[in-house]
C-alpha cells in the first residue's frame, strides 16, 4: 500500500511574506496543516482505553463480553488475549538480539495495576462512537493493594529515596561561615504539559514485518528506532510520519502506551487502528513535571560574594521507572563559587513516569537557586542585579573551560531600563499604585547549548529550487522557517525557493525536538549541506563553462542564484544555465553533520536569560497582577527574529502559569489525579498575559557553531517563575517558597 | 475574573470536589468499577442529517450520538477543526453556527439541522486569505498551529459582534480559547490589527 498521497506536501497559493511570516504559516491558518489523528485511512478502526480505578493492584478478573457484544466493537484487548510482544519480554535471554525491553509501563501486558488511570484494555471499534459506548460495559475487579501517592509526606522518610548523587567543590556547607546567609526550602507541585493536541497514534501494518505510523512525536527517528527495537523490525521498515505537532513541551520525546497499543491492535485486527487519548489521560498517560522539593543554602561576604552554595533536592518518579531531573546543576555553574555542594536523589510514587517539561530540571532548579539569590539580596540589603553581576563568571567554574560567550551583563542593562528598575522599592510592600501593591522581580536562567548530530539532503533541482531534507520535526518553534531562512542566507538565494522537508522517519537522520539543540544541531547541517552544494557548483562551473575552466574555486562564489568570478564579476553562469550544462541536470547530496569540533570543545556554550517582571497585588484579597514582562535572552545569533521573540512570549506565558496557576492536584485516598481537565488544571488564559517585551543580546556564538546560534525553548521559560515570586515579595513583603502561589498562600485577610 | 488577575475564583470547585472524592472512597480488598450490569448494549440507528457547510449543502447519515466536532473530523474529512479537550474548555473546536462561535465537541451534531455552519475551512475565498488569516500570520499569532483554527473563528467573531473595542474587552472575549503556546500576545495584537483596519470580515 503506498501512503505518499496521504503524506501531504506543503504546497499552497496562499501569498506568504516568505521574508517575515513563517514559511509553513498558511497551512496553519487555513486548518489545511494535518496532525497526527487527521489522517483518515481506508478501513481505520478506532481504539480506546479502559483505565484502571485504583493505583495499585491486581486485576483479578476482567469481563469483557458485554463490551465485546456491544455494537460495532471488533475486539477488547488486554493481558489476557494481548498478542506477544517480543520488547515486552523482561528476560534478556528470551529477547531476540534486535530486541530491546520497551522503555516504561508495557499497556496491555499483564494484570498488574501500577497507578490510577493506568490503561487496562483497549476497546476497539468501527466508529469512535461505538468504542466509546462500550468502555463503561468492561467490568474489572481488583485485589487493591497499599499505595504511595503523597511526595510532600513520603519525602521525608530517607529510606523511600533512591539514586542519590552528590557533588562537592570546595567545603560543604560553606555558606554557614558567610556573613550573611539563607537557608531555604522551596517545593514546587507537578505540572502538566498540555499541549494542544492530543497525543495519537495510527498504525497500519503492511505484513508481518512492516509498518507505518502517524504518531505525535518530537522524534520521527527516535519513534522509529523504538518501535523496531519492541517489536523485533528493521529499521527501515518501521516509518513514522509527524509532519505537524500540535505542541510537545516534552511530552513527545518519548514513546507513550498509545504507540504499542496501537501497533498490537492493528496487528492482531489487520486493519488501521487509530488511537486518540482523551484530553484526563492528557494528566496521566504522557509525562508530567515531577514534584519536588529544594533545600538551598547561600551565603556572601559583606561586599556580595558568594562563599558557598548548597543546594539539594528530590523529585519524584514512578515505582517502575527512574526519572532523573537536573535541578541542582545549575548551582554549580552559573555564578562565580568556589564553595559548591549539592545532592538529588529521585522518589518512586505509585504514579506514572514523568518526562522532561520545557526547561525541565533547570526551570525547577533555578526558581530555588534565583529565589534564594534574592533572598540573599535583601540580607545583604543589595540590589540583586548588583548580586548577579558581583558574582559573574566568564569562566564554568564546574568544568574550568571558558563560555564560549557570557552575555548576562548585557542583559542586566537592557532589563533593568526597560522594566523601570529604578523605581523599585528597596524594602519590600512599601509602593503602591491605585491602592495596590507594586513589585518588582528578576531572575535567570541557563541551559546548556549543544550541537549534535543530523544529516541532511540538498536537492538543487534544474528549475533552481532548493528542497533540504531532514527527519526532525517541528513542534512549534519555526524549525521549517529557521532551516528555510539558514539556507537562504547561506546560498544567498530568495527564500521562496527553498523548501525544508521534515516529519518523516524515511528523511535523512535528525535530532528529536529537545533540549534547545533543533537550531544548532539541524542548522549546522543545513548550512554544511549549502556549503558543500556551493562547492559541487563552483567545481562544476569549473569543469563545464569555458570561461571558468582556468579558475580555481576560491575565486568563486555562489550567489543570487549564480555563480560568479569574485575579481570580476560580469564573469556569471547562473545556477539553471549551469544545471543545463550537467549530466545529471541536477545536484542531489547528502551531508552528515557532527557534534562539536575538537575547537569547540574548548568552551562550555550555555544559552542564558533574564527576565523582568512587574506586577501589582491587592493588597485586600491578595490578587495579583502581572503589569509588565521584560525578558532578555542570549542565546547567540538569532535566525528568525519573528519566531524567536514568539517562543520567548510562549516561555513567559508557561513561566506564569508555573508561578500563579498551574498544580497537578492529587486525591491521596484514592490515588487519582482529581484535576484532569483544563477546567480545573489552570494554565494562563488570554486575560492573564501582561504585555511582554522580548530583546536578544543577537550576538553571533562563533566558538559553538557555524552559524552562531543557540537553542532558546528552555531559557525562555527557566528562572521565569522566580521572577514573578520575587517581585511577589518585592511588592508583599512575603515569601512564598512553595508554587503556584495563590491569593490564598499571601495571607490577606477580607474581600477585595 | 478582571483581566490580568489571579484570583481564588477558579479554585473554589476544586476544592469542594476534592473532599467529596475523598469522603466516598472506602479502601477495599476487592473494588468492583461500574454498575455495568444494568446497562444493555442496543444497536444505534442511523439519522439523517442536513446543514449548509462553508456554503454548500451537506446531507449525511450519522449515528445520533456523534458530536459536530467528530462529524467534520472524522466523517466529513473536514480536520481544520480541532479537538483539543471534548469538554467544552479549551475552544479549539469553535466553529460558527449561524453566525455566533460555538464550541462543536459539546454539539450534538443532530441538533444543528438546517444551520449554516462555518469552519477554518470556509473562510479564505480562493487563494485570498481572510483578514484575520492574513493578520495572523503577519503577527505570528501561533506557534504549534493546533489552536489556530479555534482562536481565528472566535476573533472573527468578537470583531463582527463588536467586542474588540480595547485590549482587556478582546482579551476577556477571547479568554474561550486555550493556546499552550503562549501566543496570546500576538493573537490580540492580530485582532487590533484587523479592528482597527476596519475591514468587513
Amino acid at each position: 500500500m503506498n501512503h505518499t498521497h496521504l503524506h501531504k506536501q506543503n504546497n499552497n497559493s496562499y501569498k506568504i511574506n516568505f521574508e517575515d511570516e513563517r514559511v509553513d504559516g498558511a497551512d496553519k491558518v487555513t486548518g489545511k496543516a494535518k496532525y497526527t489523528a487527521e489522517y483518515n485511512l481506508p478501513n481505520m478502526a478506532y481504539g480506546v482505553f479502559v483505565t484502571s480505578s485504583i493505583a495499585k493492584g491486581t486485576i483479578k478478573n476482567l469481563d469483557t463480553a458485554k463490551a465485546l457484544a456491544s455494537p460495532g466493537v471488533l475486539d477488547v484487548i488486554y493481558y489476557a488475549n494481548c498478542p506477544s510482544v517480543p520488547g515486552y519480554l523482561t528476560n534478556a535471554a528470551e529477547r531476540p538480539k534486535n530486541v530491546f525491553e520497551w522503555r516504561g509501563h508495557k499497556v496491555l501486558y499483564d494484570n498488574q495495576v501500577r497507578f490510577f488511570g493506568q490503561p487496562i484494555a483497549l476497546i476497539v471499534a468501527d466508529s469512535l462512537e461505538n468504542a466509546n459506548a462500550a468502555i463503561r460495559l468492561v467490568r474489572a475487579e481488583y485485589e487493591s493493594q497499599a499505595f504511595e501517592t503523597n511526595f510532600e509526606l513520603v519525602r521525608k522518610d530517607a529510606s523511600k529515596l533512591k539514586g542519590t548523587v552528590a557533588y562537592k567543590r570546595g567545603t560543604e556547607n560553606a555558606f554557614k561561615t558567610a556573613s550573611a546567609f539563607v537557608e531555604a526550602e522551596y517545593a514546587i507541585p507537578a505540572e502538566v504539559h498540555l499541549p494542544m493536541e492530543m497525543h495519537a497514534t495510527i498504525a497500519f501494518w503492511e505484513g508481518d514485518d512492516k509498518v507505518t505510523l502517524y504518531d505525535k512525536t518530537q522524534g520521527p527517528k527516535s519513534t522509529q528506532t523504538t518501535v523496531a527495537r519492541t517489536f523485533g523490525l528493521l529499521d527501515k521498515n518501521v516509518r513514522v510520519i509527524a509532519e505537524n505537532v500540535g505542541g510537545g513541551f516534552g511530552s513527545g520525546l518519548r514513546s507513550w502506551a498509545n504507540v504499542p497499543a496501537a501497533l498490537i491492535a492493528a496487528k492482531k485486527l489487520n486493519r488501521p487502528v487509530k488511537i486518540v487519548l482523551t484530553r484526563p489521560q492528557m494528566f496521566s498517560l504522557v509525562g508530567y513535571r515531577p514534584e519536588s522539593w529544594q533545600k538551598i543554602g547561600i551565603g556572601a561576604d559583606a561586599s556580595g560574594r558568594f562563599v558557598g552554595i548548597t543546594h539539594e533536592a528530590i523529585s519524584g518518579t514512578s515505582r517502575y521507572e527512574d526519572f532523573r531531573e537536573g535541578i541542582v546543576n545549575v548551582s554549580k555553574f552559573l555564578y562565580a563559587c568556589e564553595n559548591v555542594d549539592t545532592k538529588y536523589s529521585m522518589l518512586p510514587l505509585d504514579l506514572s513516569t514523568p518526562v522532561w517539561m520545557r526547561g525541565p530540571g533547570e526551570a525547577t532548579g533555578s526558581y530555588g537557586l534565583e529565589s534564594a539569590i534574592d533572598e540573599l539580596s535583601y540580607k545583604l540589603k543589595m540590589d540583586p542585579i548588583e548580586l548577579r553581576l558581583k558574582n559573574f563568571t566568564a569562566v564554568n567554574p564546574e568544568n574550568k573551560l571558558p563560555f564560549s560567550d557570557n552575555n548576562l551583563k548585557d542583559c542586566y542593562a537592557y532589563g533593568k531600563e526597560k522594566i523601570g528598575w529604578k523605581n523599585r522599592p528597596t524594602t519590600p510592600g512599601t509602593l503602591k499604585e491605585n491602592g495596590w501593591l507594586i513589585g518588582y522581580g528578576m531572575a535567570n536562567g541557563v541551559f546548556g547549548a549543544g550541537k549534535g548530530s543530523a544529516s541532511v539532503r540538498a536537492l538543487l533541482n534544474k528549475d533552481g529550487k532548493l528542497t533540504l531534507e531532514c527527519a526532525v520535526s517541528d513542534m512549534g518553534p519555526g524549525t521549517t522557517t529557521s532551516m528555510t531562512i539558514i539556507a537562504a542566507a547561506a546560498m544567498q538565494m530568495p527564500i521562496e525557493k527553498i523548501k525544508f522537508k521534515l516529519g518523516d522517519s524515511d528523511l535523512p537522520p535528525g535530532p528529536s525536538q529537545g533540549g534547545s539543540g533543533t537550531t544548532s544541531t539541524v542548522g549546522s547541517a543545513v548550512d554544511l549541506a549549502c556549503t558543500t552544494l556551493k562547492q559541487n557548483l563552483k567545481d562544476l562551473a569549473i569543469k563545464l563553462v569555458p570561461a571558468f575552466a582556468a579558475l580555481k574555486s576560491e575565486g568563486l562564489e555562489v550567489k543570487n542564484e549564480m555563480v560568479i568570478v569574485s575579481s570580476d564579476p560580469s564573469i556569471k553562469i547562473t545556477i539553471v544555465d549551469l544545471l543545463q550544462l550537467s549530466p545529471d541536470k541536477q545536484i542531489d547530496l547528502m551531508i552528515a553533520s557532527t557534534g562539536k569540533t575538537a575547537e569547540q570543545l574548548k568552551f562550555t556554550s550555555n544559552s542564558f536569560s533574564s527576565h523582568y517582571v512587574k506586577l501589582a497585588v491587592n493588597p485586600k484579597d491578595g490578587t495579583i497582577k502581572i503589569l509588565q514582562v521584560v525578558t532578555t535572552g542570549d542565546a547567540g545569533k538569532i535566525i528568525s527574529p519573528k519566531t524567536a521573540r514568539s517562543q520567548m512570549i510562549g516561555g513567559v506565558v508557561g513561566g506564569i502559569g508555573m508561578a500563579l496557576t498551574e498544580q497537578l492536584e492529587m486525591d491521596h485516598v484514592s490515588g487519582q489525579i482529581i484535576n484532569a481537565s483544563f477546567g480545573a488544571y489552570h494554565v494562563p488564559l488570554h486575560s492573564q498575559i501582561p504585555p511582554t517585551d522580548v530583546w536578544f543580546v543577537n550576538k553571533p556564538d562563533v566558538n559553538m557553531n557555524s552559524i552562531g546560534a543557540k537553542g532558546i525553548g528552555e531559557i525562555a521559560l527557566i528562572g521565569f517563575a522566580a521572577a514573578v515570586t520575587n517581585a511577589v515579595y518585592n511588592a508583599t513583603g512575603k515569601r512564598v517558597r512553595d508554587l503556584p502561589i495563590t491569593p490564598a498562600k499571601l495571607g490577606f485577610k477580607g474581600k477585595a | 475574573m478582571n483581566p490580568c488577575q489571579f484570583s481564588d475564583a477558579r479554585r473554589g470547585f476544586l476544592k469542594k470536589s476534592a473532599s467529596v472524592a475523598a469522603l466516598y472512597f472506602t479502601p477495599s480488598v476487592l473494588v468492583k468499577t461500574f454498575a455495568a450490569d444494568a446497562i444493555v448494549p442496543v444497536p444505534i440507528a442511523k439519522e439523517k442529517l442536513k446543514f449548509t457547510l462553508n456554503g454548500k449543502p451537506v446531507a449525511v447519515e450519522i449515528d445520533a450520538r456523534t458530536t459536530m466536532l467528530n462529524l467534520l473530523r472524522e466523517q466529513i474529512g473536514y480536520t481544520g477543526t480541532k479537538k483539543g479537550c471534548e469538554m467544552g474548555q479549551c475552544g479549539a473546536c469553535t466553529i460558527h453556527v449561524n453566525g455566533k462561535r460555538l464550541k462543536s465537541c459539546t454539539q450534538l451534531a443532530l441538533t444543528h439541522q438546517n444551520s449554516q455552519i462555518t469552519t477554518i475551512e470556509g473562510l479564505a475565498k480562493g487563494d485570498q486569505l481572510h483578514p484575520m488569516q492574513a493578520a495572523f500570520l503577519k503577527n505570528d499569532a501561533f506557534q504549534c498551529g493546533y489552536c489556530t483554527s479555534g482562536q481565528i473563528m472566535s476573533a472573527v467573531t468578537c470583531v463582527r459582534e463588536g467586542k474588540a473595542t480595547s485590549r482587556a474587552s478582546i482579551q476577556a472575549y477571547m479568554d474561550t480559547n486555550i493556546c499552550r503556546c503562549g501566543a496570546y500576545q500576538n493573537i490580540v495584537d492580530a485582532i487590533v490589527e484587523v479592528a482597527k483596519s476596519g475591514a468587513k470580515i
